[in-house]
Order: structure tokens, then sequence, then C-alpha cells
């Protein structure tokens, strides 16, 4: 039908034209991706649209997230006749979306501390290091927000851990027949010792559910700042998703290994930044999409929210409590929860408490310490 | 009756033959999966019929199908090969036995290459799949076993062959159509992912799920057909804590058919609610509403 191809005789340029749209859309294409869509259509008829569709989203797409996307580029790329006589262009001429988080990480502020932040920081940087550790993550000037950037990245946090079902090789624990007689055979049969199994521990996971809502705004870069080293210590058991308006996954993203560039990304795939909360229609869907199919299931959960909840606090109450059911642990962290005169009074937290195992503070660099301390003993 | 390997059309007639309906998307994927020995990884809601279609598949290419059912801990001994250890041993104790009544002295040689022999050789899952000509390989629930498990099934599925230290490789004359499941409980690596085309099976259309009920029922009056697949439609409307999928509406179809209903109203509905929904949140949820369920 119609590949938009000047050249009627060759549709490469055109489907490659296509994948590298879709990377722009926020795809993961790879040139093997690019090479199996191309094999794909070979296999199937080119002129035919539904063919066409149906071998890109086969071979470009690779999670569910993907296929609205998938989507609404393939009706952009393949529908509109667009003019003959114009080549195709095989380089997107568009800009990326620009990071949103620029703004935080950028010195944030209306120049309240432009003078002031030079001279005093760099006098007394030793001792600063102490101070900064207390102090509110939400009144840091910008050079303090960059020591802040450091010290974050030292931390070491220790992933929590179960004991495993499975038994394995071990010096003590309850004898081991096969291995024994593996060993016996391989020795021409003869025992020369015992071998033994014991039960072993594994990696516990651990989910991460950070509010990205308005009212999180000052918190939130540091939280994520937070969630990358969590992510990098343990990546293939530890998952981070932001609430705000929907419920967004920000895993993959924080898996890159610089975090100047895994907070970039983060930052371009939350669509709801700094909006309003609906903590519990987001966890329900958390619940509902996640956590109920494995991802929660013997986790150590911890909800980074002020629990400003804006609609019906019941509904928030009875998804913390199927969250408490199926977590191992639920843990809350409340960035207000460590001021002088707070009590758990808003909607949204009292009706959270009964499920919670822990309500903590998280407004500063200790507060978080010290939430490291509590996942790594769950 | 045409090759059910020429085109999808071809392919998706021949899985209607087998009772399975498979839509554009489904067949196109199972025959470029076929076509380009690509895994297909599928991935969709509980009950979309993910594992059915390798098992249609494996009946419309008159194919062996061979199941590996993964879980936590999963490892290869028990995917791919084992040696079978006792009776290896018990040879080796009859060699020595009758070698001590005649006198003569074993060949060391000799012995180790019949105690590696293939007779003593365990075929596990994937190990039998690509001896097997033809055949289906399903690996189900993949998202249930560890991530080292992945790696390791990413070499075979890439290579279409294994090596066994004292046999040497085998590899499959003709590769097996390969299907892998997922539930999504967690992400599966992206390197396996790669390697596969990727489809997702959402819950079928209302005139789709009415002719899945008419296929796999023979014989369920229509008017009972046409009541279950909407009342279950609107029940994934509601949100629910677990939506029913299309194995909850054949099981429901078929309860009500066993306690002799001809169309759907509330107290048979009312009785046999617990062969659609398994949580009892959702059956409360639901029986305060069955009413309006009924109404069409």
């Amino acid at each position: 039908m119609s590949t938009p191809a000047t050249d009627e005789a060759d549709p490469i340029p055109a489907l490659v034209g296509f994948t590298v749209v879709l990377r722009h859309a926020g795809l993961a294409i790879t040139t093997d991706r690019v090479a199996a869509f191309v094999e794909a259509v070979d296999q199937l008829d080119v002129t035919s649209r539904t063919q066409t569709y149906w071998a890109g989203r086969l071979t470009l797409c690779s999670d569910a997230d993907d296929i609205p996307r998938y989507e609404r580029a393939f009706a952009d790329w393949f529908t509109p006749p667009r003019e003959s006589g114009r080549a195709t262009e095989l380089i997107d001429q568009r800009k990326p979306p620009p990071p949103k988080l620029a703004a935080l990480t950028s010195p944030s502020g209306q120049g309240e501390n432009d003078d002031a932040s030079d001279e005093p920081q760099l006098l007394a940087r030793a001792s600063g290091t102490e101070m900064l550790r207390h102090r509110d993550l939400s009144e840091l000037s910008p050079a303090e927000r960059e020591h802040l950037r450091r010290l974050l990245a030292l931390l070491k946090p220790e992933p929590p851990q179960r004991r495993s079902r499975r038994l394995r090789p071990a010096r003590r624990g309850v004898p081991d027949a096969r291995r024994t007689l593996r060993a016996a055979l391989r020795d021409g049969g003869e025992f020369r010792e015992l071998r033994r199994r014991d039960t072993s521990v594994r990696p516990r996971k651990v989910v991460l559910l950070v509010d990205v809502s308005g009212s999180m705004e000052p918190y939130a870069d540091a939280l994520l700042r937070f969630a990358h080293v969590v992510v990098r210590r343990a990546p293939a058991s530890t998952e981070v998703f932001t609430i705000g308006t929907r419920l967004t996954r920000v895993t993959r993203e924080l898996r890159m290994r610089d975090p100047e560039r895994a907070l970039a990304a983060t930052g371009r795939a939350i669509p709801d930044w700094s909006g309003g909360t609906r903590l519990g229609e987001v966890l329900r869907a958390f619940v509902d999409r996640w956590g109920q199919r494995g991802a929660a299931r013997r986790a150590v959960v911890v909800v980074f929210s002020d629990g400003w909840e804006r609609g019906e606090t019941d509904l928030l109450g009875a998804q913390c409590a199927r969250l408490a059911r199926l977590a191992h642990q639920v843990v809350w962290v409340n960035p207000h929860a460590g001021k002088d005169g707070y009590a758990p009074v808003q909607g949204g937290i009292v009706a959270a408490l009964p499920h919670l195992n822990e309500l903590l503070a998280g407004h500063s660099l200790a507060t978080l310490e010290r939430l490291l301390e509590v996942m790594a003993r769950a | 009756m045409p090759d059910p390997t020429s085109s999808p059309t071809a392919l998706a007639a021949a899985l209607r033959d087998t009772g399975y309906l498979a839509d554009d998307g489904l067949a196109t994927a199972a025959f470029l999966a076929m076509r380009m020995h690509r895994p297909l990884f599928c991935e969709g809601e509980p009950g979309t019929g993910k594992t059915a279609l390798a098992q249609a598949l494996a009946q419309v290419l008159g194919a062996e199908l061979i199941r590996l059912q993964c879980h936590d801990g999963i490892d290869a001994s028990q995917a791919l090969y084992d040696w079978d250890f006792p009776r290896q041993l018990l040879h080796l104790r009859s060699l020595e036995a009758s070698a001590t009544a005649s006198g003569e002295k074993l060949d060391a040689d000799l012995v180790e290459a019949s105690l590696y022999d293939q007779r003593f050789l365990l075929a596990r899952p994937i190990l039998r799949a690509l001896r097997t000509v033809p055949s289906v390989l399903l690996v189900d629930e993949i998202d249930r076993a560890d991530d080292e498990f992945e790696a390791f099934l990413l070499e075979v599925l890439t290579e279409h062959a294994v090596t066994i230290p004292e046999i040497g490789e085998i590899k499959a004359e003709s590769p097996p159509v390969v299907v892998l499941t997922s539930n999504r409980t967690r992400e599966v690596h992206d390197a396996l992912k790669r390697r596969c085309l990727y489809l997702w099976l959402d819950h079928p259309d209302l005139a789709r799920e009415i002719e899945i009920l008419h296929s796999r029922l023979p014989g369920i009056p229509e008017r009972l057909a046409i009541d279950v697949a909407t009342a279950v439609r609107k029940m994934r409307q509601t949100d629910l804590l677990k939506p029913p999928g299309v194995a909850e509406t054949l099981d429901w179809a078929q309860a009500l058919q066993l306690v002799g209903a001809r169309h759907l109203d509330v107290e048979s509905a009312a009785a046999t609610l617990g062969a659609v929904l398994k949580y009892r949140e959702d059956a409360d949820r639901v029986r305060a509403q069955l009413d309006t369920l009924m109404a069409s």
C-alpha cells in the first residue's frame, strides 16, 4: 500500500527511517532489531499495511508499554501520503525532548544564594559534610546540592536477603547423597568423604515507589538519586516506580551507570512531573499490574511520599492493606516526618498507617542512611 | 489442505481447525517464528491463551509438544540433560564383578567410554526438543526462573545446539519451534527479548470470545455463550483484583452448562461464580451488582 518511499524498488530506506523515528519515541531499538524487522518484512508482504505493522511490532517492541508508542509512530510514518518528489528523510530532524529534570539539577531557587554559596561552603567542607548530613534536602544551596550528590553516590546499600528454599553445597548441613555418590564415582567407587548441603540466602526483592507530585518536588531529585544508588547496587532485584497522577516504571532508566544520564533519562520518562497526586489510584495500579503478579511478593516495599491524598483515603487504606498482605515489609518514608511538631494526621497517612511496618523520616542524608539500615535488616 | 506454513492466513486457518482462534497478529507472529527460526516470546494477562498457542501449533505441525515449566531455582540439569548416576554405578559394578569372575583385566578406556554412553544420558526437555524433529518447545513462565537460567537459555536458543563434554555437540537437524511465555512478574532480560519475536496478548473482543466458547465447548447454547461472554466483558471493566481471563470464561460456561443453565440468570450465576472469580473481594463485589451484569 503506502510506504512513503519515493524509490518504489527499494522499501528499505523507509523501513529504516521508521526505526529511527521509533528510537526517538523512546523504544530501545538496536541494530539487530532493525535487521530482524527487515528480515520479517521480507518474509511477509511489504505492500500490506497490516503485515508491515505486525512485522514491526513483533520485532521492534519489547514491552507492553512500547506498544502505544509504536502505534502512534506507525500511524505517523506510514499513513499520510507524502508529497511526491521528496526523498525519505533518514534522519529525524526533530530534537529529542529536553530532559525535564534539568530544572531541578541546575541551580535552583531564584538566585537567593548565588553570592553567599561560594565562600562559606568551600571554607568548611570537612565539617560541612557532617552538617550536611542533617540538613533538610529542600533547603540546600546549589553548592550544597552538588556536594550532597557526591555523598549520595558514596552510599553503599546492603541489599536485604531472604533464605532460599534451595539447598546448596556447603561445608556443613544435611548429607548430599547425590554429590557424595558422584564424587565416589569419580574416585573409582571409593567413598572418601561425605558431601553436604545447606540452605542458602538470595537477594530479597526491593520496590521503591517515589512520589513526584508537586508537594514532593523539592525532594524528588535527591530521592531519585538515592533510588539510582540502590538500583545500581542490586539491579536484578530492585524495581523503582514514580507515582503522581499515574504510575511510571523507571527501573530501566535508573540502571544506567552514570547518575546524570540515568536521572536525565528518568526525567524524560516521567509524564506527570510535579503534578497532583492520586496516591490510592496509582497504588492500586501498581498492585494490580506489578505487585500482585510477583514484584511485591516477599519484597521490601518503600513508599516515599508525604501522604497528601486528594482523592478518597478509603481507597488508599485498602490498597496499603493489599500491599501489606503481599509484601514482606512495607516502609513509608515521609520527608515531613522528621520535622518538629510532625504528627501523622494527613488523611492519606492516617489511612495507610495501620498497614505499615515502619514510618520513617526522609528529609536528610542521615535519615536516608537510617532507611538503608532498616532495609538491610528486613 | 494447503501447507499451513506457506502464509499467515493459511496458518490461521489451520489453527482454527484445531479449535484455536488466532487473529492477524498472532498468526503473523507464529508464522514469522517458524520462518525466521526465532523464539516467540508471548507476554500478557494470565488466561489469554499463551500456553494454548503452543499446544495448537504442535497440533498443526503434527509435532511433539515438549514443555519446560520454569520455577525458582531451575538449572541446567533439569532443563537440558543429566547423567543417570545410579545406573552408571551399577554398570561399573557389574563390569568389575564379571572381570573378577573370568579373571580378565579391564581396559580402562573402554570402561570409561561405555560409562558415558547415550543410554546413560537422561534427556531433559531442551535436549529432547533438539533431538525430536519436528517438535514445539514450550518454555512456560520464564519469569519464574532466575536470571542465570535466562543467560543459559539464550545460548541454547540462538545456537540450537548443546555441548555435552563427554559426547560432543548435539545440534538440531531442524530447529524446533520455540514458544516462551511470561506473566510479567518481573522483567525478562533485554538480551533474551532481543533474540525473540515479542507478542503481547490481550483479552479477545466480544465476538471472538463467543466464537472461542463455541469452538471449545461444542453444544453450548447460543444464548448462554453470548450471555457469558458479555458478562465476563463487563466484569473486566469493573475494577477487580483479578479480571477473568479466557480460561475462566470457559470454566464458567462449562460450570453453567453442567448445572443445566440454558441462559444466564441471577441464581445460576451466583451459584457458579466461583468458577470465574477467585478472590473473595471480587466475588462480593460482583454478587452485589449481579442484576446490572445480566442486563444487556
